[in-house]
């Protein structure tokens, strides 16, 4: 069960997550004018931030441990940093410096970091398959570790979402498999695109257990995930967990959302930070102060990994022939 | 019908994205067997505007924008075609063909040989390629000779509006599946960085451009350069500004099956000097497809060795330092028309 003091955790990694996104837009944004151009500025490339789906993150990961992997999305930065990768190492990767997690080889969407088992591919619902490869290992080698695969309400109507699943299930395996249903697959409504309202029913194809959880509520998400997790730690296999969250911004960054009308009004008012603010205000666990100190923190981080991004050295030309083979 | 080029100076200038889109809708007005589908292809006009405008004229059951199922709906779009439609598919971005290989080379490329020519497949599939954003490993990459190594598909890559117009137009007419491979930076996207010469003179009216045939927009009698796709619009930069000092000839390929290797022979055979230009994979791809053409005809046509500036053979990397020093530019081509001018 969720207690006060998880209550005030979860608040921090969430404001921590949104500072953090916060800045790289502005970033991002700083030197791509005036004649937009994508591939200009000091992050260059297609950037898909998560605003909106922090609970989702943030739910998740207070329920692993660092031995635990996670296979994530195109949109992975708020599971990255949930899941503990260096916020220094992620940051200097994304502005592609030779500190990155991948000395600037993989960017944004693609950030690998072994020492918390996290990864993420831009090809989507492919991590799926890989987090049950990750859980076939943890099992072999009689660990109580777990893997988590995460993919949007889009990538479930992909080959291998159906083919993981089913894996997974027939050899029992410790996979927890989190769909971020954020209504929106660029420009397609989950309507257009997938003929069920409840995308977790069809963890009963391949008989497994699952729910989809409403609300975009931190502490809702927890519970939910804890019971997947405690579940595959015990050797009782999968779960598949549908969570219904809000795409704040954009599918990339660039994206104007013509696409969307009213609805984007409607989901900026969901914005899951302030609702849950207000709550632990109401409930006394949050002040006027301890908001202002907990987001001066979290700006003090961002700011410290962003700066440590741009000081840091470039890579090589010549680096880029390296790491072709092992 | 094929247009003469009449692109005098004062015509309509257009978009590479927006001349797609207008022979797909010229193509659907003609005839009711053509639709559209793939991701992001009806109301968003699709990711790099290949099918602007065609949702708001022809409507949703036309114009259909799919899950993000490619093994689906490319199979789906191949049943069509089985049926006689001629259905315009989308994959976003070619480096996605892993998710749905099987529906195109061992379906839509093979059904016409495996049924004795009985069935035809008459379907184009487009896509997106190149890189040159920092888009990295999965989202780069150009891919032609991996399609145009496997029989059975034609495959299309134009370097400006015009011939794309063109292509389009011929590759919904044709009878065979066609891989129509649009390069993000030849399509005068307005959130990307652009050579000029992605907008170019269109007519408006329909013509074609015919698949397999290659153009020479530059002649010149000193070094053969052979091109395709976005790297002519560097190649042609570099001869533009080397006139006066060595006369380059650029051959656009614009198709890589059927190869115009009657075109490259014959300037090779006037030049005697070959600079090849692909922002695809180096090894086992086009660039060695050109110097084998050379090599079975009379090797002693070249004066002096072969120069390629071809993408070498590591994933695309996302730092820009990284990915330009692999990338195909105007520095490399030039360079590479030098050491074969020298000797
Ligand atoms: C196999 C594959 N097809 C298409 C794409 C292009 N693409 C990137 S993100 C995206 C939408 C994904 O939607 P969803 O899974 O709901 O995730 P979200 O973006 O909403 O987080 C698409 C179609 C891709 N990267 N990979
Ligand atoms: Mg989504």
């Amino acid at each position: 069960m969720v207690d006060n003091d998880m209550r005030v955790d979860f608040y921090k990694e969430m404001v921590r997550i949104r500072t953090y996104e916060a800045a790289l837009q502005r970033d991002y944004h700083a030197d791509k004018a005036p004649a937009w151009d994508i591939g200009a500025g000091l992050i260059p490339g297609e950037m898909h931030l998560s605003a909106g789906q922090e609970p989702v993150a943030v739910g998740l990961c207070a329920n692993l441990e660092q031995g635990d992997a996670i296979t994530g999305p195109h949109r992975p930065h708020h599971l990255a940093l949930a899941k503990g990768v260096d916020m220094k190492a992620m940051t200097a990767e994304i502005f592609g410096r030779d500190t990155g997690l991948s000395h600037g080889k993989g960017g944004h969407m693609h950030l690998f970091d072994p020492s918390q088992h996290f990864s993420c591919s831009g090809i989507i619902a492919q991590g799926m398959p890989v987090a049950v490869g990750q859980a076939l290992a943890f099992s072999r080698r009689g660990t109580a570790n777990v893997a988590v695969a995460v993919a949007g309400e889009g990538a479930a109507n992909q080959g291998g979402f159906h083919e993981a699943l089913n894996l997974a299930s027939m050899w029992k395996l410790p996979v927890i498999f989190i769909i971020e249903d954020n209504d929106w697959a660029i420009s397609v409504n989950r309507e257009t695109a997938t003929p069920i309202k409840d995308g977790s029913l069809r963890a009963s194809a391949y008989g497994m257990p699952s729910a989809r959880i409403e609300g975009n509520d931190v502490d809702a998400i927890y519970d939910a995930c804890r019971t997947a997790v405690e579940r595959a730690r015990a050797g009782g296999g999968p779960t598949l967990l549908e969570i219904h969250t809000v795409r704040l911004w954009g599918h990339f960054e660039g994206d104007a959302q013509a696409y969307r009308g009213d609805e984007l009004a409607a989901a900026t008012e969901n914005d899951p930070i302030p609702l849950y603010e207000k709550r632990l205000l109401a409930a006394g666990l949050l002040t006027e102060d301890s908001i202002g100190s907990i987001k001066a923190q979290a700006e003090e981080e961002v700011e410290a990994a962003i700066a440590y991004a741009k000081a840091s050295p470039e890579p090589k030309p010549s680096d880029a022939y390296l790491h072709v083979f092992a | 019908m094929t247009a003469p080029v009449d692109v005098e100076a004062g015509a309509r200038r257009v978009t590479t994205a927006k001349a797609i889109s207008e022979a797909i809708a010229q193509e659907m007005r003609a005839n009711p067997e053509v639709f559209v589908m793939g991701e992001d292809v009806g109301p968003y006009g699709g990711i790099f505007g290949s099918t602007g405008g065609l949702f708001e004229e022809f409507g949703a059951t036309r114009v259909i924008d799919t899950p993000i199922s490619e093994t689906g709906f490319i199979g789906a779009g191949i049943g069509a075609a089985v049926e006689g439609m001629r259905p315009v598919v989308e994959l976003m971005f070619v480096d996605f063909l892993g998710v749905c290989f099987d529906q195109i080379y061992n379906h839509m490329a093979k059904i016409h040989y495996e049924s004795g020519g009985n069935v035809k497949v008459p379907m184009v599939l487009m896509m997106a390629v190149g890189g040159g954003y920092s888009d990295a490993a999965q989202h780069s990459q150009c891919l032609w000779a991996t399609f145009a190594h496997m029989p059975g598909m034609k495959v299309v890559a134009p370097s400006n509006p015009y011939d794309a117009k063109g292509l389009m137009a011929s590759a919904i007419k044709d009878d065979n599946p066609v891989i129509f491979m649009f390069h993000k930076g030849v399509m005068g996207l307005p959130w990307m960085a652009k050579n000029p010469r992605s907008i170019g003179a269109v007519p408006e009216e329909e013509y074609t451009v015919p698949i397999g045939k290659a153009a020479i927009p530059h002649p010149g009698t000193d070094v053969t350069v052979v091109s395709v796709s976005m790297s002519v619009q560097h190649c042609l930069d570099v001869a533009e500004k080397l006139e006066g000092t060595t006369s380059v000839e650029v051959i656009d390929l614009r198709s890589i099956v059927p190869l115009d290797r009657e075109a490259i022979l014959a300037s090779v055979a006037k030049t005697g000097r070959l600079v090849i230009v692909d922002e695809d994979y180096r090894s086992f791809g086009l660039s060695g497809e050109i110097v084998a053409t050379i090599a079975d005809k009379d090797p002693s046509m070249l004066k002096v060795p072969v120069q390629r500036v071809a993408y070498p053979d590591i994933p695309v990397p996302y730092a820009r330092v990284l990915e330009y020093e692999a990338l195909p530019t105007r520095d490399k081509i030039e360079a590479a028309i030098a050491a074969a001018m020298k000797g």
